[in-house]
Order: C-alpha cells, then structure tokens, then sequence
C-alpha cells in the first residue's frame, strides 16, 4: 500500500494519537485501564493521553478487570464509547464472563436495539521470555466466540486506521497489539516496525486483508508479527527465485476470505502462519477456507506453522522453538513447493 | 413516612401485576410440560425462575426512579422489568420466543433489554453489578441527575464482580445503588452456608458506603431505605448497598423440587404477604376505599391477561432470524 507521508512513527505512538484524535472528535470517547494513565499504558498505547484530556477521560483502574471491563459495557450501554486496555490479552480470564457472555452477546440478545460501542484493546505475544501467563495471543479464541470483532494491526499506518475504525464501530471490537511490533525501547526492536503514518486521521475498514508483498508461487497467509516473519523469509526466498506472497488479514473478525481465496487461485500454495496455538484456530479456519472455496486451485496440500499446542515455555531455546520464525517460514515454504 | 397516593397506587398495582403474571407463567409454563416434564415442551420452554414473595423489592426501589434511569436485574427479572415500566407485552412475547418480544426472540427470559426504559438483565450471577457502576459512570461523566440501580441475590453478593464493582463504585463515587435481595437461598443452599457474615449490607463498610438492611419484606420499608440512598446518588454522594429480607415462593426454578426447604415453609411465608400488608396500610390511611383497591387488581389481572393473549397470538420468527443481529451496522 502506498503511503503518501514521510512522517514515521511506531505502533504505539500511531495508536495514541489515533485515539487522541478520536477523543478531540467525539466527547463520548474514552479510555480506561491499568496504568493507562500516568504511565501512558505499560505498552505505551496511551502515551500522552492524559496530559492531554485529563483524568475525566483517561481513567487509571484498579487491577480489577471484572470491574472495569464490565463498567465499559454499562458505559457503552448508555451512550458513552469507551476503550478499555486489558494490559495482556493473558488477563481476559478474570473478566471472560463480561467479555464474552455480556459485550457479546447483548448486541443479539436485545435483536439489535442494544449497542455495545466498545473497544477492548490488549498486548499479545511472546519472544522476550515472560513465560505462558505473559505470551499468549488468544486472538483465535476471541475469534471463535460470536459478537467480537477482532482486530490485530502489523504496521503502524495499520494501527492508526484500523483504530479510528474500531472506535467508530458501534459494536464491540477487541484490538489486539503485538507487543514485539510496538516499537518499545525495552524489547528488541524489529527495524521496519516504525513507519509511515499520516497525521490526519484516517480509517482502514475492518474485514480487508492487505497484500504486504506480492508473488507468485506461494502465498503465506498471516498476522501480526507473523506478517514480518513472512516478508523476512520472503526477501530470503526470493534470493533463490521464490516469489512469496505475504497476506496481512489485519482482521480476523470479520475474515477477508476473498482475499485469501484470491490469492491462493494466484499462487496454487498456501502456508498459513500463526503465534496463536495451532489447534482449532486461525491456521485450521483459513486452511478451511481454501478447503472449501478453492481446493482445485492448490497444487500441494496446504501446511500450517504455528504454536505446536504447548503453553509459551520460559526458557530461551524452549520459546524459541515453539514460536514461528522466518527461518521456519523458508524450510516450510521449501517444502510446499517441493511436495 | 408520607407516601403519596399517586405512589402508592403504583406500587400496590405494580406488586398486583408482579404477583398475578408470576402466577400466570407458572400455570402456562406448564402446558405442554405434563404428565411428563420435558423443559423444552410446551409454550413458554427453557429455564423459568419466578419471583413471586419478592415484589417489595422491586416496586420500593423502583418507585423512586425515574424512565432514564437504568436498573440491572438478574436471572429471576420479571418484577425487576414490570416495576421499571418495561412493555408487557414485548417481554412476554420474548419470553414465549416470539418475534415481537424484546428481543425477537433472541434472548428470552433471562435476557430482557428494553432501551427504552434503560432496563437489562443477565443470567450470570453477580455480573449486573460492574455494568450498573458503569451506566452511572457514563451519567457522572455527562453530569446527568441519573442513577443507575443493580439488583441481586444474596448468592451474588459473594461473587468477586460484587466486591470489584462496589468498590469502584465507591472509589469513583458512582451515582449507582445496589440492591441485594436476600431470598435466603443461593439456589439451594441456604445463606449461613454461603456467607460469612449474617448480613451482607455490612459489606458496605469495606468500601466505605452506608450499607442499609432492611429486614421485613415490606414494600413501604423497602421505599424509606431506597428512597434516601437514590437521593443521595442523584446529589453526587455516591453509592448505597441496601439488602432486603424477603421471600421466594416458587422453587429457584420451575420444576425445582424443593427438597433443601421445609415443605411448609412456603405456606408460613405466605401468611405474612407484602401485597396483604400495603393493602392493609393503604385501606388503614384513609386515602382509598375497598373498591380502588379492587380496581387496581382488576387493571393489573387485565394487563396481565392482554400480554399473554399478545404473546400467543404472536409469529414465531423466521428460523433465517438466528443469523440476523450478531452485529449491527
């Protein structure tokens, strides 16, 4: 996608202002969470916000999340829009019942006269050794519940769309970051993670996938930090001839099955990568896509590279095994195209 | 205490209405469900939890709320929804599942919304009483006089979303009330085998509320303790915990066979009704004649029959309706 600004920022700074900006334009939004406040999000997701709106709008919580998450859907209830930080997607089990029993499902129950205008937004994701109450992804299981929409960004312009949006949509979005793509100081930075992000706001629509490289010979399907693994194994490939494709879903509710299908027909291969587990997840329902809607397009069966159905391990060389990288993305797609 | 008549008009009608359609439902509940019990069969399938005994709660609390003000029930929320002016007929026909009810049918009658009257409900225990702290945050942050009230079950008050709600409730100082009504059961076991302490309004001081205990099942006492702590609310003052003894006379569910309670602990309840007991008071001030009070029970058996003649004679909706309304637009 073509960017038309030279400004770069990093993710966590892009979805700051995304929000700041969506807070000058509409009263009924707000922010509430653990050390969002003064601290600016443990993930820097709210820096700046308080300075600017005050502790009115940008509201520090008690380590509480049944509390405050199901504050956040009385909130939205009547009338307020507010977005609620979870800290790490890991904590959602001590507020799943509001989560997925109530800000999803009174949309339905009340046929639609009920609106839960909402955004939950939480850090996924491991390789800095904090272990399986810490690492987790989890965006397949929110996926899985009806009612959520689910958002997980790759790149800073990303970011900043795909949050106006959430923000604007009248029903309950779950934004997931990926805390190695946040562009913080205290973990290892991946170079392209800051970039362009146009000041004026901006909206990317939920449920549209975004081509990151374009190729011929296999499409690797992904998100989050698996889009960068991909791009990386796809500049190794290349040096040997092999034409990657890297789809970014950028959402996994709603699901850009066009998209996948459309490149697959392109491509005839298709690997799908994922840091959330591997069982019953993204890579089974994207597989499943294909299985359904394009089989007599592939040209080898498809393969899936994920967390093998282990919780995250702690030590460096168990993590690191578990979890998809762009060395594993070229021995899997050599594979592909040798089957 | 100087109740106005228009008040107590709408609390005796409204208790009337409560007690007559619990007892309506508990009858067509049954059709279709006899000689053989099958949950699923008959008109009205599905869980059904009645709330009969416990209409002081809901009409004394409620008499004091105005249309924009929300209340939060629970799984048992018929008296809650009929107390806070939620349509009947729509409520009845969701509870039937049909497709004029609240929710087209979607929710049924655990899951009754009616915006318009800012009413909702769940059928998880104790998760009502963050969302009430969070409509009356959404009301403070807008500087609304509006309050929201949370009703529950003694069982709930022992969930961690009571103490994780009143205390930010208490902390952000929320135009909000919460109401426990101590049936005496949570489900089937009795509250001293599920509370550590004998009342639960004390709780109220771990948060540093006033806790209020209201220890009859009487409808004008439940209006004084109510009155004073959504008054308080609506000023800023922040939030109450009121706990009201009461009663149920149904089984947690219908179909409940009732074994954890004396067999004639039901009859002797019943000698003590609220409704008898806001009648008498109401004939013993003067301001109503035998006869008025005839005619509220006659408009509200009236009411009562007109929302489940809606109901019946309602559509069920189209089976393609199932996938309709997971998200708006």
């Amino acid at each position: 996608m073509a960017v038309q600004t030279t400004r770069k920022l990093t993710m966590a700074k892009a979805i700051a202002e995304a929000i700041a900006q969506e807070m000058e334009r509409d009263p009924r939004v707000f922010v509430m969470g653990e050390d969002i406040g003064v601290y600016g999000g443990i993930f820097s997701a709210t820096d700046g916000l308080l300075e600017k709106f005050g502790p009115e709008r940008v509201i520090d919580t008690p380590i509480s999340e049944t509390g405050f998450i199901g504050a956040a859907l009385g909130a939205a209830a009547e009338g307020m829009r507010p977005i609620a930080e979870i800290m790490f997607i890991d904590f959602a089990g001590v507020c799943l019942d509001q989560i997925y029993n109530h800000i999803a499902k009174n949309t339905y129950f009340s046929a639609g006269n009920v609106n839960v205008p909402l955004v939950l937004m939480a850090a996924a994701g491991g390789g800095y050794n904090d272990a399986g109450q810490h690492s987790q992804c989890l965006w397949g299981l929110f996926a899985h519940l009806p009612g959520l929409k689910v958002v997980v960004p790759s790149t800073p312009y990303d970011a900043k769309g795909l949050m106006i949006s959430a923000i604007r949509d009248n029903n309950p979005v779950l934004y997931i970051f990926h805390k190695g793509l946040m562009g913080l100081g205290w973990m290892t930075l991946i170079k392209d993670t800051t970039g362009p992000v146009p000041e004026e706001p901006y909206t990317i629509p939920l449920g549209k996938a975004d081509v990151k490289r374009e190729g011929t010979d296999v499409t690797v399907v992904s998100v989050a930090m698996g889009v960068y693994h991909a791009l990386e194994a796809a500049r190794e490939l290349e040096k040997e001839g092999i034409q990657v494709e890297v789809l970014d879903l950028r959402t996994l509710v709603p699901l850009d099955r066009e998209a996948i299908i459309n490149s697959v027909k392109k491509t005839h291969r298709l690997l799908v990568v994922d840091e959330d587990y591997l069982s019953y997840g993204m890579t089974g329902e994207v597989a499943a896509t294909v299985a359904e809607h394009a089989l007599e397009y592939l040209d080898a069966p498809i393969k899936r590279l994920a967390v093998p159905d282990v919780p995250i391990p702690f030590s460096r060389p168990l993590e690191q095994f578990v979890l998809p990288d762009a060395p594993k993305i070229v021995a899997a797609v050599k594979e592909l195209l040798n089957s | 205490m100087n109740v106005p008549k228009s008040t107590l008009v709408q609390m005796y009608r409204d208790m009337v209405t409560i007690r007559v359609y619990e007892e309506t439902m508990a009858q067509v509940y049954l059709e279709g469900k006899q000689p053989v019990f099958n949950i699923a069969a008959g008109p009205v399938p599905g869980e059904m939890h009645l709330a009969a005994g416990q209409e002081p709660v809901a009409v004394g609390v409620c008499a004091h709320l105005r249309k924009d003000d929300a209340v939060v029930g629970t799984h048992r929320p018929h008296h809650f929804a009929i107390a806070k002016g939620v349509d009947l007929k729509k409520m009845t026909a969701e509870i039937f599942g049909k497709v004029t009810g609240l929710g087209r049918g979607k929710g049924g009658h655990m899951h009754l919304f009616d915006p318009e009257v800012h009413f909702s409900c769940s059928g998880i225990v104790g998760a009502c009483i963050p969302q009430a702290a969070g409509m009356a945050l959404a009301f403070k942050m807008r500087k609304e006089p509006r309050v929201a009230v949370a009703f529950f079950g003694e069982g709930a008050a022992n969930q961690g979303a009571f103490h994780e709600g009143l205390n930010l409730a208490a902390l952000w100082k929320l135009p909000v009330v919460f109401v426990v009504e101590d049936n005496g059961y949570a489900i089937s076991v009795p509250k001293h085998k599920s509370t550590a302490i004998a009342t639960n309004a004390d709780r109220a001081a771990a948060y540093g509320i006033p806790g209020v205990y209201v220890g009859e099942n009487d409808a004008l006492a439940v209006y004084e303790a109510a009155g004073e702590a959504i008054a308080r609310a609506r000023r800023g003052e922040g939030p109450t915990l009121i706990e009201v003894k009461t009663y149920r006379y149904f089984g947690h569910f219908q179909g409940d066979p009732e074994v954890y309670r004396p067999k004639d602990e039901v009859a002797r309840l019943r000698e003590d009704d609220p409704i008898q007991k806001l009648k008498n008071h109401m004939l013993q001030s003067g301001l109503f004649t035998e006869a008025e009070i005839a005619g509220l029970e006659a408009e509200a058996k009236q009411r009562v029959e007109e929302a489940f003649a809606f109901a019946r004679a309602s559509a069920y909706p189209d089976p393609s309706e199932a996938l309709m309304h997971v998200f708006v637009d």
